[in-house]
């Protein structure tokens, strides 16, 4: 998929300026995933989930300390259940290797569960072109594939969408009545979709995580489809990044406990599907012909590095959930696969610094994703690394590297310091009105924004004299 | 270095009622901020006011300016270090350092060590010195241990948990606990008291519209809670907030903590701060 991340500020004020969206982003906001967690939480007792954090965390830092070893375990283990392994170096390799297994198995449709990977790698455009047809079959991707959208949001890819949006979808794709109530639209979808199921010969998965001692993926659903997907047709290919490996069924025991929570507020998933290796011959049903893609598209390239923390993330989407710049312009402004906090931080590690300048940027740093984090990944200090090599890199405006180096220049000469901020203060002071605000700012235009009432806000004028001032007045005596 | 330009003697304490800590007065240095000196002393003053009337002997020293957040937080380390520097110099005799502030007691409690990554011995003396540096409220509940303020307020106030102060440094029960001790207050909760006011710094100048979006849906929420004032700790979101309430014509007061629990609530300006 292209980044479209440098158009980061058109795209969320295109988000801005859609009633629609808004309103979808605000009934997301207060009834959403983040109040599930937050019962799922308290639920599960604040101090025992901490601790359960701190376990996750433990565990998702020995897999990255030791990749390379367990990624060899898991394909030994893996080729030894009848499955083929392969690494792709890029996503682009990636789609090439998933082409590739569709010619030599004489694919016609792929039936698709949740892969934010096949979103990086473009995979739904390239089978098309190839002549298998992809069917994407969790419900959100399935609404946005016939929508030709991209995932707004990573664990409920449709979130944008309001149910009206859907039934005109639905009514204009199945070309059946329109229908407005949940329940019959998505049995709708269900039937829809069973043909699909029973019909194709390939089926495309991501994979939660792998376990290195059986070799063997997990996804975590809640529809179903996945089992699906990984059983019915006769080829199954995972695809999936490397630093998904986990080194044991117990490691994963404890990640089960914490990534439902996380995501949706659920003590544990509907569906936790397993798969190892091939059909065997006592197997009443599974693939014939077993596939783990596993890419590593930039992910190596963090290891070792202070962006390393990132690779635990178990895409949980508790970061955007809890997110307020997420909550204010949606998932697509971020332009790329991965939104809200945890895509500020892999679209420029994965895609390019220059690729997305204003990710990182585009945060208050308020810190509500870092603490809802499982895996405690310290975002807003990887968004701080990532600003702070912008600026070795030259990539900041000339405009903003002057002026942090005048404040901090003068702020280091005390004297000077105090001399400017008694004359600045007056002067802001002489541009308040009787309220005492200040409307007009030339260097900072983006705090009142243009004069329209949606936009930015007055400055509340100083004092006139600043706070040393005034304390030596006090010094001196009345 | 921390000269006692502004302390208070032995002998006033004694008789301070306020104040759960008789014995030896506590030195405090304290850290006013570079927003705060600019915008709006009064807070200076309060919490001056609030930390004596706690026992404590207060000193100001003389060439503090800024602690250095505007470069850490824009990725520009070298700015961010050098301040610092100064910053532990001029507190390094001072045995607590309070701000009236959660983002720049969090700038030296939390990320001071993380700029001398390289440097062992400026990382032990920023150790040291996060190590008594205090948000004001934390400092006033949990090391002066009050029972009472100086400050009245009669209605209803709405507070506002910044996100440094709420997520860096735990300020949570504090500045809740220190105004449930004010005759005549009553707090009433806003939904999304936690959520950010969209303030952030340079985000507010280089995201506007997204910053303004965010600070719509919390005079949206302040405006709900029917308060007389929102309380808050942090002065680059009281301008945000109150910048924004004022632009939709909301006359909703904005407060800092500081000034509420010090009864210093009159007209911000000149008159209120030198007219001691
Ligand atoms: S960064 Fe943390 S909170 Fe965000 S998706 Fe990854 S694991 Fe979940």
């Amino acid at each position: 998929m292209k980044a479209q991340s440098v158009r980061f500020k058109a795209r969320s004020a295109d988000a801005m300026a859609n009633p629609v969206l808004q309103r979808n982003l605000g009934r997301f906001a207060t009834g959403g995933l983040g109040k599930l967690r937050a019962d799922a939480v308290a639920a599960y007792g604040s101090q025992a989930f901490e601790d359960l954090r701190e376990a996750a965390k433990a565990i998702r830092d020995r897999s990255l300390a030791s990749l390379d070893v367990w990624i060899a375990q898991f394909e030994q283990e893996a080729v030894r259940r009848g499955a083929t392994v392969l690494f792709a170096e890029t996503a682009e390799d990636a789609r090439d290797l998933v082409l590739e297994i569709c010619r030599r198995h004489d694919i016609r449709k792929a039936v698709k569960s949740k892969s934010m990977l096949s979103e990086e790698a473009g995979l739904n455009e390239a089978l098309a072109e190839a002549g298998v047809q992809p069917v994407e079959t969790d419900l959100g991707e399935y609404i946005i594939q016939l929508a030709g959208e991209a995932p707004s949001h990573i664990i409920a890819p449709a979130v944008h969408k309001s149910r009206d949006e859907v039934s005109d979808l639905f009514e204009q794709h199945h070309g059946t009545p329109r229908k407005t109530d949940i329940p019959q639209m998505t049995r709708e979808a269900r039937e829809a979709l069973r043909a699909h199921f029973l019909s194709g010969d390939l089926g495309i998965s991501g994979g939660n995580f792998l376990i290195a001692e059986t070799g063997s993926g997990i996804i975590v659903t809640n529809e179903g489809n996945g089992r699906m997907v990984t059983t019915l047709p006769r080829v199954h290919v995972c695809i999936t990044g490397i630093e998904k490996v986990i080194p044991t069924l117990e490691d994963l025991s404890t990640l089960l406990r914490i990534l439902p929570r996380s995501a949706t507020g659920q003590a544990i998933s509907n569906y936790a599907s397993f798969f190892t290796g091939v059909r065997g011959e006592a197997d009443a049903e599974g693939p014939e012909h077993m596939y783990f893609v596993l890419v590593d598209g930039g992910r190596t390239n963090l290891v070792g590095t202070d962006l390393q923390d990132m690779l635990r993330c178990i895409r949980c989407g508790a970061c955007m959930n809890h997110c307020p710049v997420y909550g204010a312009v949606g998932g697509h402004a971020y332009g790329w696969v991965y939104p809200g906090p945890m895509g500020a931080v892999l679209t420029p590690a994965y895609v390019g610094l220059e690729e997305a300048l204003d990710l990182p940027q585009a945060a208050t740093l308020c810190g509500a994703c870092s603490v809802v984090c499982p895996v405690k990944i310290p975002l807003p200090d990887l968004m701080r690394t990532l600003r702070e090599k912008q600026v070795e890199r030259g990539l900041r405006p000339e405009s903003e590297r002057v002026g942090l180096r005048l404040w901090s220049w003068f702020a280091q000469h005390p004297k000077l310091y105090a001399l400017a901020t008694r004359i600045a203060v007056r002067v802001m002071r002489w541009h308040a009105d009787k309220a005492g605000m200040i409307y007009w700012m030339p260097f900072a235009s983006g705090w009142v924004g243009s004069g329209k009432a949606g936009e930015g806000r007055f400055l509340p004028a100083p004092a006139g004299k600043t706070f040393r001032e005034l304390l030596a007045a006090r010094r001196r005596g009345p | 270095m921390c000269a006692d330009v502004h302390g208070t003697g032995d002998a006033t304490l004694a008789a301070n009622p306020l104040s759960a800590q008789p014995i030896h007065p506590m030195r405090v240095g304290l850290l006013v901020t570079c927003l705060v000196d600019m915008m709006r002393p009064n807070i200076g003053f309060a919490a001056l006011d609030l930390l004596e009337s706690a026992g404590c002997s207060v000193v100001v020293p003389e060439g503090q300016t800024c602690c250095g957040q505007p470069g850490w937080n824009s990725g520009d380390r070298e700015s961010a270090k050098a301040l610092s520097e100064k910053l532990i110099a001029e507190f390094a005799d001072c045995p607590w350092v309070v701000a009236p502030s959660g983002s720049c007691a969090g700038m030296v409690r939390t990320h001071y060590p993380e700029l001398f990554r390289d440097d062992p011995l400026m990382r032990e003396k920023a150790r040291a010195l996060a190590g008594r540096t205090w948000e004001l409220t934390d400092f006033l509940a949990n090391v002066a241990k009050v029972h009472a303020v100086p400050g009245r307020f009669s209605g209803t106030l709405t507070y506002h948990d910044t996100c440094s102060g709420l997520r860096e440094l735990g300020v949570k029960a504090q500045p809740r606990r220190l105004l449930a001790m004010l005759p005549g207050a009553k707090l009433q909760e806003m939904t999304g008291c936690e959520t950010c006011c969209g303030f952030g710094g340079t985000f507010a100048v280089k995201f506007s519209e997204i910053s303004t979006l965010m600070a719509d849906q919390k005079c949206e929420n302040i405006a709900a809670s029917g308060a007389d004032a929102v309380v808050l700790g942090d002065l680059g979101c009281m301008l945000n907030i109150e910048g924004r309430l004022r632009k939709r014509g909301d006359a909703t007061r904005v407060l800092h903590i500081a000034e509420v629990l010090a009864g210093d609530t009159g007209d911000t300006g000149e008159a209120s701060g030198a007219g001691r």
